[in-house]
């Protein structure tokens, strides 16, 4: 690889303009003056590259010298990458806390893995196979729950002429040898990618199984599949940061990456401190055991802030080719945008719509396009997958923004976050009159098998209770409670059940926080008949005032905090509920 | 000292080519680099400071913090320092009135540094921070009870013109206290563009409660050059840096008013010519006003602790202003005060409703603050939010409409603002006064109205004489 080395012409905060790099590359990483900063370029004039730094550059002067190192931005990847917490170009933060302090400084290098460990290495392959890039040449147990497949890298094929033997290997070691087109290739526990390039794969498939979050609005009204992508806008306060935070903990993926991108400095610190006190409901182990943070919080280089999003799914991408779920969260991708659009002015670029630059929506979509469901390479074979929601912060919680509709044409969820509800302490905020999956259909099926087959009804009842209800609530405004027929405010009630008794949910209660999936279906299923009962009740002269003064209203309201860990004694307290409402019901008659 | 060795070795310059807005262009110049420090002495020989914004090859931006005012292109002269730009810290800044670059402007002594820090400090290491969890009593109720307020967090009052933020400000830094505990305490007063008055009211209210002598004040006033107010708020960070994480004490640093920052900094935008975003503010408001919020909090092993109470006015009332817009997204939390509730006469008039504090939920609840805490606060929330319903209901189809449950609501929503939100400015209520009064008001609720308690938590309430219903008589 050649190197060039030109000298710097002009400082404008993060952007660096260098002359004297004939044959610079687009995003070909630089190094930057004395220190060494590490930058990317952004555009290429004659000789002249203009380049966004990763670091501050305070104190960099015009002359000093600038090298380009003909690689791109990529990232590390192998064993060690769970549990870690990096800055947006994989630095590890720990480490860089050892070198610097508590504050960061620039200028540092750190290897993102630690090069010393020795892990555990088992062949699957045999000396003398044929193999091909995705390949899984021998397995780690990287934490007590995850199990690290090493892959042949993308791009080599031929015959493996040595393996190592199962033993102890650090990252350095070569573990396997294959004789390519090009000669022979040296196979370590890790490999490396650039993060602008999404990894190669067999087949995208369709998405047919649903992320369960165990958040009840999420799954019961506005699902995301396996390989789906999501969207969670919502103006500041409204609990974004806290909808993504319940999904990282409690989605029932293999792999969390949780990317942290221009938010504030506690949110990850909250992260840090709590996900490891926290027991992931599958496996029963600390959630820290499957998740990777990226933090770039709001007051670390802008320019870092941009590229945390691709080093984020680049490693999701690397555990989705080992056959795993990944689910990614991006917490803002409204920040990553804004630096976009800052890069953007600094390089006098064109603006489009309020100051982005013209190329936001497909920069967006190529990102959210790495989303997906695919069969991987290599063998053996096996589906992998990652889902992407990102949260959106639109100013003055308006829509109707320039990142808010790039991402809206592109994801197939939309929770729509309400600052009226938010006011109101209806969490999680989701307005669910303005919200929409469109994976609902899709994965209709799904639910019929492993819920209940009249789920997808149940859920259209209760979605119309929630329509009628804003309609007639629009009439009360207007009149006043009393003006409206038994019937109707009957709807208001089963309405006002729904809203209180299912979709509200407390992130905070040691126990409503995660609802298991039998629990939704059983929650959402005894309201309904409450429902379907009041109505006939209503119809046969009963009046409302009696039916709200049944004992078994008061149950409702608390079956969101009923234990949940042994199944068998939850199925059979709502299946006691459900004989409860049906007797005070027929009792209520009776008199 | 550093800067004198700098100076022999750095060149004096007199190729000022422009003078426009708040910069300079300095042409001809060799070994500037980006942010770095210059001093530029007038034609009548007066010295200013600036820094460079931009550093090109033989050309440089200079940004002047005092004002370009009596500057020229021809006997102007600028030397380069060859540093950023920083300000002295010592402990004996305690019960100093600097300017807001950090001169003393108080006839004080001069001040001799401990230390010499970058005003724009680095960023924390998110690996570094520990979590805020500390409860501090303000003695307000709408803040304890509903807003619990922490120890490193950054919770802005949102406010408007003709509003008593400021005198609610002062209340907190008279007030603030953890209970049962006597620590260090210092507090931070930053005036960026307000009034002479103003600042005087906040230096007499610390001066009435002695807390002088453990405050900072650093004064860019209305009448200072708009460009300062860029630096003033970093001097004052810098200086709380310094007093909590090496001299390990608890600082409360009082921004205000943060609008009149992001102005200055639009102001130089707009001399740069750079493109604007919305209402002219430059595209990168949020990244900026991100490295004056994100440097509250605390750090693993320290003692000390930074919190900030910025105050920002609302143009027009208008919370999607894009300078209150980015710091709610920024800060953690916010307080905001509303004009009906002060019309109505209640102080402080922060509407509990559009306001939220982050960080409350870590920092409330059993050995915290009380058990209670969380379920009462959410159900004064719950019937205050619905009793504002009510009310909206009752103005179109009149009192009459409601159901005796509705009324309940009603005069509960009137107690709630006359008793709870409403206090002294004078008068401190212990958490346990302010949650007690919670229960108080609660109790014209029958307990199937207690939704967001549990029931173990009203039966002990009861017990204790706390929740004390009595059902109406039925004619």
């Amino acid at each position: 690889m050649t190197t060039r080395v030109g000298t710097i012409r002009r400082i404008a905060g993060p952007l660096i303009e260098a002359d004297g790099l004939l044959g610079v590359t687009m995003f070909e990483v630089c190094r930057i003056g004395e220190e060494k900063l590490i930058g990317e370029v952004n555009r290429v004039v004659g000789d002249r590259a203009y380049i966004q730094c990763y670091e501050m550059t305070e104190g960099l002067k015009p002359g000093e010298p600038v090298i380009a190192t003909g690689t791109s931005l990529d990232v590390e990847l192998g064993p060690g990458l769970i549990g870690s917490i990096f800055d947006g170009i994989q630095r590890p933060l720990p480490i860089i806390k050892e070198k610097t302090g508590d504050f960061i400084t620039r200028g540092v290098t750190a290897s993102p893995l630690d090069e010393d460990k020795q892990w555990t290495f088992k062949p699957t392959l045999q000396k003398g196979a044929d193999v091909s890039a995705g390949d899984v040449l021998g397995t780690i147990q990287e934490t007590s729950v995850f199990l690290h497949k090493i892959l042949v890298p993308p791009g080599i094929h031929g015959k493996l002429v040595t393996i190592a033997n199962e033993g102890e290997y650090t990252l350095k070691d070569t573990i396997a040898k294959i004789q390519t087109n090009t000669g022979k290739k040296d196979i370590t526990l890790t490999q490396r990618w650039p993060v602008r390039i999404g990894r190669p794969y067999k087949t995208k498939t369709g998405t047919e199984v649903p992320l369960t979050t165990g958040q009840r609005v999420i799954d019961a009204f506005f699902p995301v599949a396996k390989g789906g992508t999501g969207a969670i806008p919502g103006g500041f306060g409204t609990g974004k940061t806290v909808t993504l935070h319940q999904l990282a903990k409690w989605a029932d993926a293999d792999i969390i990456v949780y990317v942290g991108c221009g938010e504030r400095g506690n949110e990850m610190t909250e992260v840090l401190e709590d996900f490891p006190k926290l027991k992931d409901p599958k496996s029963g182990k600390s959630l820290m055991e499957r998740t990777i943070l990226i933090a770039n919080t709001s007051n670390m280089p802008v320019a870092a802030r941009e590229a945390s999003i691709y080093t984020g799914i680049t490693l999701a991408e690397y555990f989705r080719d080992q056959g795993y779920d990944v689910a990614l969260m991006a917490d803002s991708t409204s920040r990553w945008a804004e630096a976009l659009r800052e890069i953007s002015g600094r390089l006098e670029e064109m603006p489009g719509e309020e100051g982005y630059p013209a190329y936001l929506a497909s920069r967006l979509a190529e990102f959210y396009e790495r989303a997906g469901r695919v069969e991987a390479l290599g063998s053996p074979s096996r589906m992998g997958s990652i889902t992407v929601t990102g949260a959106v912060s639109p100013p003055g919680g308006d829509f109707s923004e320039p990142v808010c509709q790039a991402t809206l044409r592109i994801t197939k969820v939309f929770w729509a976050l309400s600052k009226d509800f938010a006011s109101r302490r209806f969490f999680p905020a989701i307005d669910y009159l303005q919200s929409y999956s469109l994976y609902k259909d899709a994965l209709a099926g799904w639910y019929r098998t492993n819920l209940g087959s009249d789920w997808p009804e149940l859920t259209e009842e209760a979605m119309s209770i929630l329509q009628r209800d804003k309609e007639l609530r629009e009439i009360v405004q207007l009149v006043g409670p009393d003006a409206l027929p038994e019937r109707e405010r009957a709807v208001l009630e089963a309405a006002r059940m729904v809203k209180e008794d299912f979709l509200m949910q407390s992130a905070l209660h040691p126990i409503d926080t995660y609802c298991p999936q039998a629990k939704y279906y059983w929650m959402l299923k005894v309201i309904m008949e409450f429902w379907e009962q009041m109505r006939r009740a209503v119809d046969a002269g009963v009046p409302l005032r009696r039916i709200i003064g049944l004992s078994v209203v008061n149950k409702l309201a608390r079956m969101k905090v009923q234990p949940q860990d042994k199944p068998q004694a939850l199925e059979k307290y709502f299946k006691d509920l459900e004989k409860e409402i049906q007797s005070e019901f027929s009792s209520l008659s009776a008199n | 000292m550093a800067d004198e060795r700098a100076a022999t070795l750095k060149p004096t310059y007199q190729t000022v080519s422009t003078v426009s807005g708040p910069l300079l262009i300095l042409e001809k110049v060799r070994d500037v680099a980006y942010g770095e420090l210059v001093e530029v002495t007038c034609p009548d020989g007066t010295t200013r400071r600036g820094t460079i914004l931009e550093a090109m090859r033989g050309r440089a931006i200079v940004q002047i913090f005092e004002g370009t005012r009596g500057l020229d292109t021809k006997e102007t002269r600028v030397r380069l320092t060859g540093e950023t730009m920083h300000t002295p810290v010592t402990q004996d800044l305690l019960g100093r009135v600097l300017n807001g670059s950090g001169q003393p402007i108080d006839q004080g002594p001069p001040i001799v540094p401990d230390l010499e820090l970058d005003i724009n400090g680095s960023p924390m290491n998110p690996d570094a921070r520990q979590y805020p969890r500390e409860f501090i009593q303000t003695g307000l109720s709408v803040i304890d009870g509903l807003n619990t307020l922490v120890r490193g967090q950054k919770l802005p009052i949102f406010s408007g013109s003709g509003l008593p933020h400021d005198r609610v400000a002062a209340q907190i830094t008279r007030q603030a206290t953890i209970p049962g505990k006597a620590e260090e305490f210092a507090v931070i007063l930053c005036a960026i563009g307000i009034t002479a008055e103003t600042a005087q009211f906040y230096r007499k209210s610390l001066e009435e409660t002695g807390a002088l002598a453990t405050s900072v004040l650093v004064l860019n006033l209305a009448d200072d050059p708009p460009v300062e107010r860029i630096i003033s708020p970093r001097t004052a960070l810098t200086i709380a840096e310094y007093l909590a994480f090496e001299q390990g004490m608890h600082v409360l640093v009082i921004l205000t008013d943060m609008l009149n920052y992001a102005n200055a900094l639009r102001e130089i935008s707009a001399a740069r010519e750079e493109v604007p975003g919305r209402r002219g503010y430059p595209g990168y408001l949020y990244t900026d006003l991100a490295s004056i919020y994100e440097r509250a909090g605390r750090i693993i092993g320290r003692k000390g602790t930074i919190t900030q109470m910025p105050i920002l006015s609302m143009p027009g009332d208008d919370i999607t202003h894009p300078v209150a817009d980015l710091s709610g997204y920024i800060t953690e939390g916010q307080l905001i005060t509303s004009r009906s509730l002060h019309n109505k006469g209640v102080y402080p008039p922060i509407d509990p409703a559009p306001s939220l504090s982050r960080l409350m939920k870590e920092g409330i609840g059993k050995g915290l603050t009380r058990e209670d805490h969380n379920e009462v606060q959410a159900q004064l929330y719950y019937g205050y939010a619905e009793g504002r319903d009510l009310r909206d209901l009752v103005a179109v189809v009149g009192e009459g409409a409601l159901s005796e449950r509705d009324q309940v609501y009603l005069k509960f929503l009137e107690d709630f603002e006359e008793r709870f939100l409403s206090q002294g400015e004078f008068e401190e209520r212990s958490i346990e006064q302010t949650l007690d009064l919670g229960w108080d008001l609660l109790s014209v609720f029958p307990e199937r109205e207690l939704k967001r308690i549990d029931p173990d938590t009203i039966a002990k309430a009861s017990k204790d004489g706390k929740y004390r219903y009595t059902a109406p008589t039925v004619n």
